[in-house]
């Protein structure tokens, strides 16, 4: 099965009102192209579930949001996404505000098919108390009271990976998977953009093979996107473009605001996008973060 | 061992922080923010061999690394995999002593990293999310690091959002007891404080040279109990002033507390 499209291909699958789920951390790996396709479009009232980076704050910006889904939004090294606080603190959004933990407990209930998997975690803290839909149960093994973190069902999932074939085997070469695996899974349908589309028989070698983390029926569509996670980084490919990430800060606090930055770098298309911020060669040569 | 009577606030509170880890024994220590990082690579490096540390990326160390940009042939003494889904399985077996810096520690112990003011759909302030704290308070010991000890941080009532659990009897869920909850150092520019005051109250451990517990009182918006004697920080040794200075090659530490005073008032 042949399982490669475009990025508008991706897109014309969505629909307003969708549960999305995104791959990636912070600044890392987030499929951004594909993002980037989301604000060109008139998608709307979109659920976002993710580990929170630009991603989150730039669909907020756009309008595209009705509620996220989170533990966390942050550029790691600028703390504080400013879009997506501007969005918080302007009301515009529903929240589920929930433990770095339960997100991976939700998503790992959606993609085994069972309602809920029972934690402590959540417990004594206003992840509880400020979202009712969250149960608290009663344990038929012991005394104590669990949480009853629910599936968290997605519709799509968007991921970004190194390599991927047509037939939907990606790679995530870098150090983290995230819980891209659990993403995959925990959706009806589950789109990967790629910086580097290779034949299958790349995978014929077991240290590459071992090196994907998720099975191809997993995988709905693939899209070749050299580049694709820009700003965010694909390590080992290329690290996170601080001074874009800067400027679009910056963005938040100038009167043009995120329309002044989409003016600026987003362009008509992923070619244009990439002309604006400099060229593919330009992200490929940016340097991997120090931690 | 040999006291030094030349150090920064900034160091005196590494050492003092490095104590939360030296009778850990074999748990990953996770210090977020460079003196909390700075605190458990001291331990790992002198008082606690067996602690565990990552690369804050995604791989465990056997030598914990310096921080910030290393020379182009450094070689991280790399161990395991060590990514954030199999972080969570180490966060839930307990193994597990985190030291991070929330925005606002009430008189209970809970600590908020989301939201002030305004209400909670529409918040005067948003910041990171709840994060891992729900998590990590229930799962294993936590300690805290304030790099600015005041009346915003130890605030009067209770925190805006409650990220982590605390010694709060009004939120004990059903079949735990408060001492479930384990809250170990907190490590100010002031002073060391933990819970361990009547019933869980927030007690003076030490005063930072020349600071008085008055001062600890006024800049904490509840009562803080005070024993009889209490002791001086311990200053730090050449020594571990050494292993510092090796974990911070480009003296970041000096940017964590405001003016970088020195450790001792003049």
């Amino acid at each position: 099965m042949n399982k490669q499209m475009t990025a508008a291909e991706v897109v014309a699958q969505l629909e307003d009102g969708m549960t999305i789920g995104i791959g990636g951390w912070g600044p890392r790996r987030k499929p951004m192209a594909l993002v980037r396709e989301i604000l060109r479009s008139n998608l709307k009232d979109l659920t976002i579930v993710a580990y929170g980076g630009a991603e989150v704050g730039m669909l907020c910006a756009a309008g595209k949001v009705k509620k996220v889904v989170f533990a966390f939004v942050s550029l790691d090294f600028i703390p504080l996404e400013p879009y997506f606080r501007q969005a918080r603190q302007s009301g515009s959004i529903e929240v589920m505000e929930i433990d770095e933990g339960m997100m991976l407990l939700g998503l790992r209930a959606a993609s085994w098919g069972i309602p809920f998997i029972p934690t402590e975690v959540g417990l004594g803290t206003d992840v509880i108390n400020r979202n009712p839909d969250i149960k608290v149960i009663d344990s038929p093994y012991d005394d104590k009271e669990w949480v009853a973190m629910p599936a968290l069902k997605l519709d799509v999932s968007l991921i970004h990976a190194d390599r991927a074939d047509v037939r939907g085997v990606c790679q995530i070469a870098g150090p983290d998977i995230y819980m891209d695996d659990w993403f995959a899974r925990a959706a009806s349908k589950t789109f990967v953009s790629c910086d580097e589309l290779v034949d299958t028989a790349y995978f014929h070698d077991p240290a590459q093979a071992r090196l994907v983390h998720w099975e191809r029926s997993a995988t709905t569509g693939v899209v070749p996107i050299p580049g694709g996670a820009h700003p965010s980084s694909c390590t080992p490919l290329y690290g996170f473009d601080i001074p874009h990430f800067k400027a679009y800060a910056a963005s938040a606090k100038e009167e043009t605001g995120f329309q002044g930055y989409c003016e600026k770098f987003l362009g008509a298309s992923e070619e244009e996008y990439q002309n604006n911020v400099g060229g593919l060669d330009a992200i490929r040569n940016i340097e991997l973060p120090t931690y | 061992m040999t006291a030094a009577t030349d150090y920064t606030l900034a160091e005196l509170c590494i050492v003092a922080a490095s104590q939360a880890f030296a009778n850990e024994g074999e748990v990953l220590a996770t210090g977020i923010g460079v003196v909390p990082r700075l605190a458990a690579s001291l331990a790992m490096k002198t008082s606690n061999p067996d602690l565990m540390m990552t690369d804050s990326e995604a791989w465990m160390l056997s030598e914990p690394n310096p921080l910030g940009q290393r020379p182009d042939d450094f070689v991280p003494a790399i161990e395991s995999w060590m990514g954030f889904s199999r972080i969570f399985d180490n966060v839930w077996s307990g193994k597990r002593h985190a030291m991070l810096g929330p925005t606002q520690i009430d008189k209970f112990g809970q600590s908020n990293t989301s939201a002030l003011g305004g209400t909670y759909e529409k918040p005067k302030t948003m910041m990171l999310g709840a994060r891992g704290f729900p998590g990590n308070s229930i799962s294993h010991p936590n300690s805290f690091f304030i790099p600015a000890h005041n009346t915003r941080v130890f605030m009067d009532g209770e925190c805006d959002f409650v990220s982590s659990i605390g010694y709060n009897p009004a939120r004990l869920p059903k079949g735990h007891s408060l001492d479930d909850v384990d809250i170990r150092l907190v490590i100010t520019n002031l002073c060391v404080m933990d819970f361990g005051g009547p019933d869980h109250q927030i007690r003076l451990v030490s005063l930072h040279p020349g600071v008085t517990a008055e001062e600890v009182q006024e800049n904490t918006g509840y009562p803080v109990h005070i024993p009889a004697e209490v002791p001086v920080t311990t200053a730090p040794t050449e020594e571990q002033l050494a292993v510092i200075a090796a974990m911070d090659p480009h003296n970041q530490r000096a940017y964590q507390i405001k003016d970088n005073p020195p450790g001792v008032r003049s």
